[in-house]
């Protein structure tokens, strides 16, 4: 019954023997009891259980945990590293991007994956962007705000050593 | 929402990948993206005994204009299509369809190969490759055929893959100067299946049509190819009237369902009014604008 | 003032909410995350017919799949008295079927496993023998004679017609109709939608079999409501029974009904002796929990030459599905729909309102309706809309004309109720500046000469929220006053409790920020708890707006309290006179001379440590809060659209929010909740829709066909406001929560219909898509 496989979760090596039809969803809720990653529909629309395989957004809902074998899962309850919060994370509370926090830690995994790609993203860039990624309570707008508001933190951020380095040479 | 139990494999090479179909015929299931398959799954609207992912195999994922022809294999995702420089410069019609698939997580995994495989009639890559007289090369344990895309779909969910084939390559080919296309598809939103969706490719011959190539998306059994309408295009200059020919001919072409997306008048209609507006834009990039 | 430094995280400041630690940090706990030792999983297997007779449920099978641990039937809980159950409605709603199925979707079986994979596994093997019978899913065709009566179980029940109830004053109405110029008339349909909130409803039901405890984590908007309706129902002794409303996942009103999961989970952890969890898979949840509306409406406005309504009259007719099961005061059969006058000083009122049976879910009341607020809300503005078209008057003008006007308030309405304040014309010209109408207006008359479509839309709502005065109030009896506890610690730190459940709302900071503003105790030391029944004071939950109208009264009440205490302790502190004690911003000094002060924090020490003789230690108090009223918040919408003539596409451009719900406690989070209310209401005007096929097939039980709007199609708000303070409220403040689900369907629809009604189209129902929009456009030879 048991396939053994062994993903690498939030930077940590986890082995497991599972059933293949095991959902990547349930592997990271059930089996992990990595309980931030929700469930929130049955026909892969609406983006709750959103996790980064190898850095890319995927629905955790529609992977079976054996297809993750030897592959990197990042959780939103990776962000804090270290107990500090994640820009993204300290964007989403400053600008009320949240209310139930349901679609919280799906929207926030996906906005990371945009930054990486687009450092300045318009108010369009992120709408579509998330567009995979339904919330009910925000009707978006703060999402929007959040996300600009991290990009301008993690920017700020990326700048200081770039400068340091000027300023040295 | 959990599947039925079933076997898994995950093959390293393409031969090992293409023996286990052999072996488990119609009881095997190719996983690619697993997009459209997974959620099937869940459902419990398939339960294949055996699951062959082949995610571990190495370059699938090729993407290529090389001697005249557009080479893409079984592990090209949506996103990368989306992302393409090359698509956005000289294959518009790929390059808009790209963005519309689905949304932008699940085409961080699909693949166009599984897409054109699965031949959801309101699926968009089945009506692109129509409209680019694609062809699909079709691999088993025994060999490789090729099937033009206009010869593939055969209805619903049905084409001419057989269980122990994998649509190993997509041929398109390459995009010359004086090329143009455009995909319009009306979505109720992000994610939804289209309404209607039409594909335009167009290759102008000094001023005149070469060649035109007109897909239909989620109006009939299958994805449809508007024949008669191409056929109207050929050799002709591309004024209003051809225009609205053509869109007329497409318009007769499509074979609607009347649903909760609209009538059969109505799905007409965007058929008609979408190969317009396709046309036009097709044209003008063709010209080197849009 | 008298105090140097004001105090931070009062009313009216957008402090950043304290319970958005957990859940950007992925540590919410909703009831899926919840895992006890030796729990067990229920699946639920569902009707697939709308309306078939059971001859057998064969349960052997499944039984017999390894790791089954219960089959439950409507057969075993006949042998407890639960196979039914009342509703909140005064009917009956069956928990498992037992004679017939009545709606697609309807529970017949559960099957109790050891794990979630097994329960589902099992379901296929229950072999249920049907006897289909004809659907009945048009609640016209649900009233003719010789309909199949679908609630033939019920005694003295001879049709499918469940209730009629009026309100206002017919002979007056028809007098002035009568009398009247012009008569105005449309035929509105508001179609079923579904609240969705992102997580589904669930429950894990641990009950001891040793000490008889019961504890029932559970997605609860009105945990102390359930738990007595747990106990009257299943028999469980109330004091044993504990309801811990956890983390939830949104609300919407989908969590204040009792499913029948929730009552099978508990009955199967009280048989087998081990804690059963059930949560629904999202196919469960919008076939057959709680839906929303489904209300067919024939509004008349009776109007003068001059376009001033003399007299409303409605005809109302509700599907309410199979059981009448929504969740409302129980002497209003059609919920708050008599506030129809909506914003206009209406003379006098009519309104018929019919209930009927069919074979779909059971529900109505629910998605932010304010008790039917939405509908009543909806068809008053898009009958101001035809009147406009009727009169040829500006939208905006006609409702000038008509609006009770800011004197006129307390303002008693043609049905019955007395609006507390109001200012229309206020918001309505604060909206018009902010839109630019003029210029609008221009803008569309020459887009008109190209035949470009265009339209802008206006409504201008008033609500009724605050649920309410317990004389007129009560759910399934109990009367809906709510409640706040609070309890301050000797280091000055507190507890508040409250009887109210947020679920998304943010009421851990904003209930804060009131003791705040009231007691002087800054918010980030004030935790405040909702949810487990064992620990708060009884109140009625968070539905209809009512938390801050209700909940947020008793909070200020009992923060006032304590503040009297305080100011004895005060007094005792700095040998003076309670009387000649002033309070400002947490410090409290004898009066002309501030410099003297006692912090709250020393006045709590002091409540364990020093006291004056004769005063008891401590400092807490609660309150349970009966309004005096309800509270009427309002605004004006104005959304301007662009539509495709080829295709009917509908763009909004834009959409200018104008809303006044009195005194604004977090306007940050007011905002947040008007930004997901205008989405609901833009997705419920344009693309959610439930509807059934001849056969009751529901089509639109899955994301698939139930659609949600996404980042992308959702419009951008401008989002302002006026305030208007509630004269009877401590704080002044009216709730929000539903006013933009409420006011925003009619703005976003006549927005359409001012675009096209030069061309003769008035009425397209909701949701308005694309086909809709083509098809009323070729009608009229307008399209592309």
């Amino acid at each position: 019954m048991g396939q053994p496989i062994t993903v690498t979760v939030n930077g940590e090596k986890r082995s497991a023997e599972v059933e293949p039809r095991l959902l990547l969803v349930h592997f990271i809720r059930e089996n992990l009891r990595l309980t931030g990653t929700h469930i929130g529909c049955d026909t892969t629309h609406c983006g709750a259980c959103t996790v980064l395989l190898d850095g890319t957004p995927v629905k955790s809902c529609t992977m079976f945990a054996v297809q993750a074998d030897g592959q990197q899962v990042t959780t939103v309850e990776a962000l804090a590293a270290g107990g500090t919060l994640h820009p993204i994370q300290a964007a989403f509370k400053q600008e009320h991007g949240l209310q139930c926090g349901f679609c919280t830690p799906g929207m926030m995994l996906t906005s990371l994956a945009l930054l990486e790609e687009k450092k300045d993203p318009t108010d369009e860039d992120i709408r579509w962007a998330l567009s995979g990624n339904i919330c009910r309570c925000t009707g978006y707008m703060n999402i929007v705000k959040a996300v600009k508001s991290a990009a301008a933190t993690m920017n700020a951020a990326a700048a200081v050593p770039a400068e340091a380095a000027a300023a040295r040479s | 929402m959990l599947p039925a139990p079933f076997e898994y494999h995950a093959p390293r090479t393409i031969d090992e990948a293409l023996d286990l179909l052999d072996q488990y015929g119609d009881d095997g299931k190719v996983l690619a993206g697993g997009q459209s398959l997974i959620p099937l799954l869940k459902l419990r609207f398939a339960s294949p005994g055996h699951l062959v992912d082949i995610n571990k195999i190495k370059d699938l994922d090729f993407f290529e204009e090389r001697d005249g022809t557009l080479r893409i294999g079984p592990l090209f995702r949506h996103k990368s299509a989306e992302r393409s420089s090359l698509l956005a410069s000289r294959y518009h019609v790929m390059a808009d369809a790209a963005p519309m698939i689905a949304d932008p997580i699940i085409r961080n995994r699909g693949t166009i190969a599984g897409s054109v495989a699965h031949a959801d009639p309101s699926g968009d890559w089945g009506t692109v490759l129509l409209a680019m007289d694609a062809d699909l090369v079709l691999r088993s344990k025994r060999g490789s055929r090729t099937v033009k895309a206009r010869d593939f779909f055969s209805g619903p969910f049905s084409t001419a893959l057989e269980p122990t084939e994998i649509l190993s390559e997509i041929r398109i080919p390459a995009a010359k100067a004086m090329t143009g296309g455009a995909y319009l598809k009306l979505e109720r939103k992000v994610g939804d299946f289209a309404t209607v969706a039409v594909a335009v490719h167009l290759r102008m011959d000094d001023g005149k049509v070469g060649s035109a190539g007109i897909g239909l998306t989620a109006v009939g059994p299958q994805n449809l190819k508007a024949e008669k309408a191409e056929a109207s295009l050929k050799g002709v200059r591309l004024d209003d009237a051809a225009i609205k020919q053509a869109a007329a001919l497409a318009a007769e072409a499509a074979d609607p369902k009347a649903d909760q997306r609209g009538s059969v008048d109505y799905k007409r209609n965007v058929v008609r009014v979408f190969t317009e507006r396709g046309l036009k834009r097709a044209s003008e990039r063709a010209r080197g604008g849009g | 003032m008298a105090v140097d430094t004001p105090l931070k995280g009062v009313i009216g400041d957008s402090i950043r909410r304290k319970e958005d630690d957990r859940f950007i940090r992925g540590r919410g706990n909703y009831v899926d995350d919840i895992s006890l030792p030796g729990m067990l999983h229920m699946a639920i297997l569902r009707s697939p017919y709308a309306h078939a007779r059971i001859k057998s449920i064969k349960i052997d099978a499944a039984q017999a799949l390894p790791g089954v641990v219960a089959v439950v039937t409507g057969e075993l809980l006949a042998q407890h008295k639960l196979a039914w159950m009342p509703t909140l409605s005064g009917d009956t709603q069956a928990v498992l079927a037992t004679d017939k199925v009545r709606f697609q979707g309807q529970e017949i079986a559960c099957v109790i496993a050891t794990e979630a994979a097994i329960a589902r596994d099992a379901l296929p093997l229950i072999e249920v023998d049907y006897d289909v019978l004809p659907a009945v899913v048009d609640p016209w065709k649900s009233l003719d004679p010789g309909a199949p009566l679908i609630r033939d179980e019920k005694e003295g029940q001879t049709s499918n017609h469940i209730y009629h109830w009026e309100a206002g004053d017919k002979a007056a109405t028809e007098a002035a109709f009568s009398k009247a110029d012009r008569v105005v008339s449309l035929e509105s349909f508001y179609p079923r939608c579904h609240p969705s909130p992102l997580e589904t409803c669930g429950i894990v039901a641990d009950i001891n079999s040793a000490t008889g405890q019961a504890n029932l984590y559970m997605t609860s908007q009105a945990p102390h409501a359930h738990r007595t309706l747990f106990a009257i129902v299943a028999g469980l002794p109330e004091e044993k029974i504990r309801i811990i409303s956890p983390d939830i996942g949104g609300g919407f009103g989908n969590k204040v009904p009792i499913y029948p999961g929730y009552v099978v989970a508990t009955a199967a952890s009280l048989l087998i002796g081990k804690p059963v969890k059930w949560v629904e898979d999202r196919s469960d949840n919008l076939i057959s929990t709680g839906f929303a509306r489904d209300f067919h409406m024939r509004g008349e406005m009776a109007l003068d030459d001059s376009g001033k309504m003399l007299g409303l009259r409605v005809k109302l007719l509700s599907d309410n599905g199979a059981f009448f099961a929504d969740a409302q005061p129980t002497k209003f059969k059609a919920g708050l729909f008599h506030i129809v006058t909506g914003s206009y000083d209406v003379p006098t009122a009519f309104v018929e309102a019919d209930g009927a049976y069919t074979n779909k879910a059971p529900g109505g009341v629910a998605y932010r309706c304010s008790f039917r607020v939405t509908e009543a809300s909806y068809l008053i503005e898009r009958l101001v809309e035809s009147a406009a078209i009727e009169m040829k008057m500006d939208p905006a003008d006609i409702r000038l004309k008509n609006f009770i006007k800011p004197e006129q308030f307390p303002y008693k309405s043609a049905t019955g109720f007395e609006y507390d304040s109001g200012d229309y014309p206020r918001a309505m010209q604060l909206a018009l500046d902010k839109i630019g109408y003029k210029e609008l207006r221009k803008e569309q008359a020459e887009k008109r000469k190209n035949g470009e479509l265009m339209g802008i839309g206006v409504a201008s709502f008033t609500e009724v929220v605050g649920a309410g005065p317990g004389k007129h109030y009560d759910i399934a009896g109990l009367r809906m006053f709510d409640s706040a506890e609070l309890r301050v610690h000797p280091t000055g730190k507190a507890i508040l409790k409250l009887g109210v459940k947020s679920q998304g709302q943010g009421h851990e900071t904003t209930f804060a920020q009131i003791v705040a503003n009231e007691l002087g105790i800054p918010a980030a030391d004030v935790e405040v708890q909702e949810g487990d029944t064992d620990n708060t004071p009884y109140g009625l939950g968070t539905y209809a707006s009512r938390s801050t109208p209700v909940g947020g009264a008793a909070t200020a009440v009992v923060s006032r309290k304590l503040r009297d205490k305080a100011k004895i302790i005060a007094a005792h502190l700095l040998e003076a006179s309670a009387a000649d004690i002033e309070f400002d911003q947490g410090k409290f000094f004898v009066r002309g001379a501030p410099s003297k002060a006692k912090t709250i924090q020393e006045i709590a020490f002091a409540a364990y440590t020093n006291l004056p003789d004769g005063l008891e230690a401590g400092l807490e108090g609660v309150s349970y809060y009966d309004p005096p009223n309800m509270t009427f918040p309002f605004g004006t919408y104005m959304v301007v659209v662009d539509i495709d003539r080829g295709t009917g596409q509908v763009k909004v451009r834009r959409m200018v929010a104008v809303d006044d719900c009195g005194v604004r406690i977090n306007p940050m989070v007011v905002e947040g909740q008007i930004h997901g209310g205008l989405t609901e209401g833009f997705g419920i005007a344009f693309m959610e829709l439930i509807t059934f096929d001849e056969e009751g097939n529901c089509l639109g039980s899955n994301f698939t066909d139930y659609l949600l709007p996404t980042a992308w199609e959702t419009p951008k708000f401008e989002t302002f406001e006026t305030v208007t303070p509630s004269p009877h409220h401590p704080i002044g403040a009216k709730g929000v929560g539903e006013s933009a689900t409420v006011g925003s369907p009619a703005a976003y629809v006549n927005a359409v219909i001012d675009a096209v009604a030069h061309l003769g189209i008035t009425n397209i129902d909701m949701p308005v898509t694309s086909d809709k929009v083509w098809a009323a456009l070729n009608e009229k030879g307008a399209a592309e």
